[in-house]
């Protein structure tokens, strides 16, 4: 020993000796352990690592010792120190996290209960329906054109080169509005198609014109299942240069796959509109069954009535004298156009059996179609 | 159309395949083949029998009959037979024990006044072959024993029912079936109006047709002799039967075959009850005709008449005159074939709303050459199976007609459908449907008579594209230039959609078909300009002939019907169209066809037309909020009404305001105008109890209605967000003292403009009305918060701006600061 140690005070600090560091440590932590909640630990923290606790106050000794051994005993106590310090916060993790778990368990509810307090609300399907099959359209690049409900004679018949007295005019059971004189002869009529919107289109847009034209018609029809005095349909038409029935069929082609999926084959029957020419009606197979229910045997398809095609409506290259009416020079420009049901197409896309519930206004009709369809 | 498979296959040589096959071939040349119906493919067991003894059965009511019968086999049958129009020795159909009937009817041994009977002696109608029931069905030019009746009576058939287009006319025939039937097989036609005639005979009776636009060939020819107690064959029976026609009588019968055989419509006047010359002429004025159906028609000028001396005998191509008709005892019969005017015979079916297989197939285009073939056919037919002589001679009146011809390009079919043909094909499609056809690359077509609907280039273009076959268009895709997508109104009206389906209310589509008891159930005053509306002149129900001008009607039933069927909690919307006329509008003037019309003449048709606005409402009853396990329901209330219209207003990105109003349908006390951008654009609220009561409504039934086209103008441009101040919020609460009178909105309105610039939001948070407030007052407190865009606020400053707003809201109406 060194003289110089000896001018020090000689006295031996006892709580610094590393047996009594131990024991104030494991003391500490045994009862960091035995704490049974935080208030407990709160009580434990402050006898075993408050500014009063054995090893707080071993470690203002530390100054007393010779400066040889204060390193020693400033680890020591230190070391002692963060190992209560850990252990507490580990005990106090452990308790909040129990303290949680039975408070939340307290707190817990039947999360299965209803909360239908907010009422239901739904758009019309064939509104929705009307809107997608546009869509498509729209993709391509269409624009939707629109057309009055109440509409002129002219507008809906003359224009579209049904002749005055042609059958094809009577047996469209128009509702007329009636005129001074209170008979059909007022010149106004409530559409009974979509169509005069193409000769509304054409005169009031610069060519080319591609446009869909979506809304409701009327027909004195009286309602059943397949049929109500209102409906509703989407018409197309293109006038362009050079437009052909090619087109045509990569319109419909293009729509089926939109709407439908790729990859249905569709099938065109001759037929007769007055303001097309060549006409068609247009089947595409069926996108339920694929034409698959036909089979002797298959399991019946309710899309398609196990008849492997869907009618889906009626199409043509526009009658060259629609052009002129509409003031177009049938030398220079051609078109197409098709007409579709809604309605049909709500039926046997979504398995709607009766015409007559789309118009009734029963919300159980239309709640489950919720925004789109 | 029905057309049963045989008669097709008399006239177009069709291969060996099934009536399934040669409707899909017909379909595929486009005719809509809607069904085939399969005829007495079950009947089997039918055998030819004699009898060989009659036995009379007494003590039964009817008389009856025992028979023996001889079927050819190894012992004759014994048959309980009820008819008597029979002798021993006669060939008759029976239908053995295990035979079946038409419909599926099995015959089988059975017990019978007392005696066992081992089959059954047919009639006609039992074996589908015709009406007539009177007696057995006794056979004719004695078939040989036990042969099978089946095979003899031609009771196998298929019948082809087409919905026949109203272009192709010349389809309601089985000569156009046929025809159509053998060019989509390429087989052989042989057309049943092809038999020669005499150049060029006498006059058979005196007629003349006076008016040319009226008819353009009229043919005569007559018949005496007739015997009138001859039946018709059972043959042509079973073919008019399949075809959908009852036989009547053998007269009537034949001009019914060949009406549908050739497509002709043929008429039989009784010779001995005409007077004097046949004019083909207009109605006069006055003139009258009792038709076949007795009904006594008064005639229109524009009708076409067949008349002699004693004035109308019949209404050409619609329906015969009860005056000549051919009656039981009629021998003398003068046949007329004629080609009248398709929209002349058209407008006189519609105006008298009569409409015949005659007027049917005028009105759809008759082939003009045919009267001459049909008139030769029918008086040959009346002799032969009628017993009558043929008078010699032939009436013909005829105005020349010229055929048409067409100019087209031999590639414009491949043009019009987007592939080449090449010029044989174009030319021997033609040929096909019956053109004559010349020329090169330009060809010169004559249509056929029976095809008037071939007119234009694109007509006979359709016949080249259908007969080479729609399938084999090539398909091309739409290449459309960039388009704008959908309008400002289109988007707004799909917002509004979903704005209000997510509110909670579900969308209707209702009829526009109202009631004129309506505006009195809406108790709409009587200068109420809703009342004034469009009337459909043939409406569906007569009830309903009215067209709306408001939606509430309409959606006021489809809330009832729901509250019928067990919802009582119900909130509807619809957006559509009402139909608003303009005072004293024109009619529309009828513009030509072969032009376009000037913009002066689009205006003067539009003129015509009413005002159109779309309109978007609600109704709704009931409890909106249900009572549950949460707490108490609320009901569905006049403020409800009005939040609908600010959903619309938030989702038009407009601000609305809402002001005090009276209208009907609503309660007088609880109706709002809903106003936006300075104009009334609807309105809301509780609806009067006068109007609940009159459509039986759930009390307190509420409802809005705007025009969302006037919320369209009302859109301002794209938003700008504003700057976000970093500065923290002050509020302070103001509660006021006001009159029940003063409408909250302008208290707002006044603390508003009041705060100035510093408020940032206020908000109504309390209303309070009780003794502590005094009568006819009431409290209203609300919450202000101010914030500066550049400093923290002071105390001072923030209380200074809420006393300026106080202040403002006393000064304009009368508000008293409470408690401040
Ligand atoms: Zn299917």
């Amino acid at each position: 020993m060194s003289a110089s140690k000896q001018s020090y005070d000689p006295v031996e600090v006892t709580p610094l000796h590393p047996e009594e560091v131990a024991r104030m440590r494991d003391e500490a932590l045994g009862a960091i352990a035995k704490a049974a909640d935080l208030d407990e630990l709160k009580h434990v923290r402050i006898a075993h690592a408050g500014d009063r606790s054995p090893l707080a106050l071993a470690n203002r000794e530390i100054g007393a010792l010779p400066p040889a051994a204060r390193a020693d005993a400033g680890k020591r106590v230190g070391a002692a120190r963060a190992a209560i310090a850990e252990a507490l916060r580990a005990r106090e993790t452990e308790l909040e996290e129990e303290r949680d778990r039975r408070a939340l368990a307290e707190e817990a509810v039947d999360v299965t209960l209803p909360w239908d307090r907010a009422p239901r609300g739904a758009r019309h399907p064939l509104t929705t329906l009307q809107e997608r099959m546009a869509d498509v359209f729209v993709a391509m690049g269409f624009e939707i054109a629109e057309g009055p409900e109440v509409e002129a004679e002219w507008f809906n018949f003359d224009a579209l080169n049904f002749e005055p007295d042609h059958p094809a005019r009577t047996m469209q059971d128009t509702l007329f509005v009636a005129g001074a004189s209170g008979g059909e002869d007022s010149g106004v009529l409530l559409r009974t198609h979509t169509s005069p919107v193409q000769v509304r289109a054409l005169l009031a847009r610069p060519l080319p014109v591609y446009v869909v034209c979506p809304g409701k018609v009327f027909r004195s029809d009286e309602p059943d299942a397949t049929h109500s005095p209102v409906f509703h349909q989407l018409e197309g038409l293109v006038v362009d240069e050079g437009i052909t029935m090619a087109h045509l069929r990569g319109a419909i082609d293009a729509f089926i796959a939109g709407m439908f999926g790729e990859g249905l084959a569709t099938r065109f029957r001759p037929s007769y509109f007055p303001f097309t020419e060549p006409s068609a009606e247009v089947d595409m197979q069926c996108f339920a069954c694929r034409g698959a229910s036909v089979e002797p045997g298959a399991p019946p398809c309710r899309a398609c009535k196990s008849e492997g095609w869907i009618e889906l409506g009626g199409c043509g290259v526009v009658n060259p004298w629609v052009l002129v009416s509409a003031g177009i020079d049938p030398e220079r420009y051609s078109g197409w156009a098709f007409g579709l049901g809604v309605e049909r197409t709500l039926m046997f896309r979504h398995g709607a059996e009766d015409m007559r519930d789309m118009f009734e206004g029963d919300i159980r009709f239309t709640l489950p179609f919720g925004m789109e369809v | 159309m029905r057309v049963p498979l045989s008669w097709l296959r008399e006239y177009a040589d069709l291969p060996p395949v099934t009536p399934r096959d040669v409707a899909e071939k017909l379909i595929g040349v486009g005719l809509e083949v809607e069904r085939v119906q399969s005829v007495g493919h079950e009947v089997k067991n039918v055998v030819v029998g004699e009898v060989l003894e009659i036995e009379e059965l007494a003590g039964v009511k009817k008389p009856m009959r025992y028979c023996r019968v001889e079927v050819g086999e190894h012992e004759a049958r014994d048959i309980v037979c009820g008819a008597t129009n029979f002798d021993v020795g006669a060939r008759v159909p029976v239908a053995l024990p295990g035979g079946i009937l038409p419909g599926g009817f099995e015959i089988g041994v059975r017990k019978a006044y007392g005696r066992m009977s081992e089959g059954m002696i047919c009639s006609a109608r039992e074996l589908g072959l015709g009406e007539d029931h009177t007696g057995i069905l006794v056979l004719d030019g004695d078939p040989p024993i036990g042969a099978d009746a089946v095979e003899l009576l031609q009771l196998r058939d298929d019948v082809l029912d087409i919905d026949v287009l109203p272009d192709r006319g010349y389809c309601l025939s089985v000569r156009g079936l046929a025809r159509e039937a053998a060019t989509a097989y390429g087989v052989g036609f042989r057309d049943p109006a092809s038999a020669d005639l005499p150049a060029a005979e006498e006059g058979s009776y005196p007629a003349s047709i006076a008016d040319p636009t009226a008819c353009d060939r009229f043919v005569l020819r007559a018949v005496s002799g007739f015997d009138p107690t001859r039946g018709t064959p059972l043959w042509m029976q079973r073919r008019l039967t399949l075809a959908g026609m009852r036989p009547v009588s053998l007269a009537v019968d034949i001009t019914n075959y060949l009406m549908i055989e050739l497509g002709q419509p043929i008429h039989a006047f009784d010779g001995s009850k005409l007077h004097g010359e046949i004019v083909v002429r207009r109605a006069r004025p006055g003139e009258r005709l009792e038709t076949l159906d007795h009904v006594v028609r008064e005639l229109d000028p524009d009708d076409i008449l067949i008349t002699d001396s004693s004035g109308p005998i019949s209404m050409a191509g619609t329906m015969g005159g009860l005056s000549t008709e051919i009656d039981d005892a009629s021998t003398d019969m003068v046949v007329e074939a004629a080609h009248f005017s398709a929209a002349g015979t058209a407008r006189m079916s519609r105006r008298h709303r009569l409409s015949s297989e005659a007027s049917y197939r005028f009105e759809r285009g008759v082939d003009r050459e045919l009267p001459l073939y049909a008139s030769a056919k029918a008086v040959r037919l009346l002799a032969e199976l009628g017993g009558a002589t043929v008078l010699p001679g032939r009436t013909h009146a005829e105005v020349d007609t010229p055929r048409t011809t067409i100019t087209i390009a031999a590639d414009h079919p491949g043009r019009v459908a987007g592939t080449t043909y090449g010029r044989e094909t174009v030319v021997r499609r033609l040929r096909d449907v019956g053109c004559e056809v010349d020329g090169g690359d330009t060809l010169t077509v004559t249509a056929p008579t029976w095809r008037p609907d071939l007119r234009d280039p694109n007509d006979l273009a359709e016949e080249v594209i259908r007969l080479e076959g729609y399938q084999k268009l090539p398909s091309v895709p739409p290449q459309a230039p960039a388009g704008g997508g959908l309008t400002p109104g289109q988007r707004l009206r799909r917002r509004v959609g979903q704005a209000l389906a997510a509110a909670g209310y579900v969308e209707v589509l209702t009829p526009p078909f109202l009631s004129g008891q309506d505006w009195d159930r809406l108790h709409l005053p009587p200068d109420d300009a809703r009342r004034r509306c469009l009337e459909v002149a043939n409406p569906l129900s007569e009830d309903e002939p009215l067209l709306r001008t408001t939606l509430l009607p309409g959606m006021l039933r489809a809330l009832l019907r729901n509250v019928g069927r067990g919802f009582p909690d119900v909130s509807l919307y619809e957006m559509g169209l009402v139909y608003l006329p303009l005072e004293g509008a024109p009619a529309p003037p009828r513009l030509p066809v072969d032009r376009g019309p000037t913009q002066e003449e689009i205006a003067s048709v539009d003129a015509a037309l009413p005002d159109q606005p779309h309109h978007v409402a609600v109704v709704l009853a009931g409890d909106r909020v249900p009572a549950g396990w949460w707490g108490k329901g609320r009901e569905a209330s006049w403020a409800d009404a009005i939040e609908s219209a600010r959903e619309v207003a938030r989702a038009a990105g407009v601000d609305l305001t809402v002001s005090a109003d009276q209208r009907a349908p609503w309660h007088p006390g609880r109706c709002a105008a809903l106003v936006m951008d300075g104009q009334v654009v609807g309105h809301a609220g509780e609806l009067h109890p006068r109007v609940t009561q009159a459509y039986e409504l759930p009390a307190r039934t509420c409802a809005m209605e705007l025009d969302p086209s006037r919320v369209e103008a009302a859109t301002s441009g794209p938003a700008e967000p504003p700057r976000l101040s970093a500065y923290p919020v002050a509020t302070l609460d103001v509660a006021l003292m006001i009159a029940d009178d003063v409408p909250a909105a302008d208290v707002e309105d006044a603390l508003r403009s009041g705060a100035g610039e510093l408020l940032e939001s206020i908000r109504l948070f309390d209303i309070y009305t009780g003794a502590q407030v005094g009568e006819g007052r009431r409290s209203i407190a609300y919450a202000l918060r101010f914030r500066a865009p550049d400093r923290t606020l002071t105390a001072e400053e923030t209380t200074a701006a809420r006393d300026a707003a106080a202040a403002e809201a006393a000064r304009r109406t009368g508000a008293v600061l409470r408690g401040g």
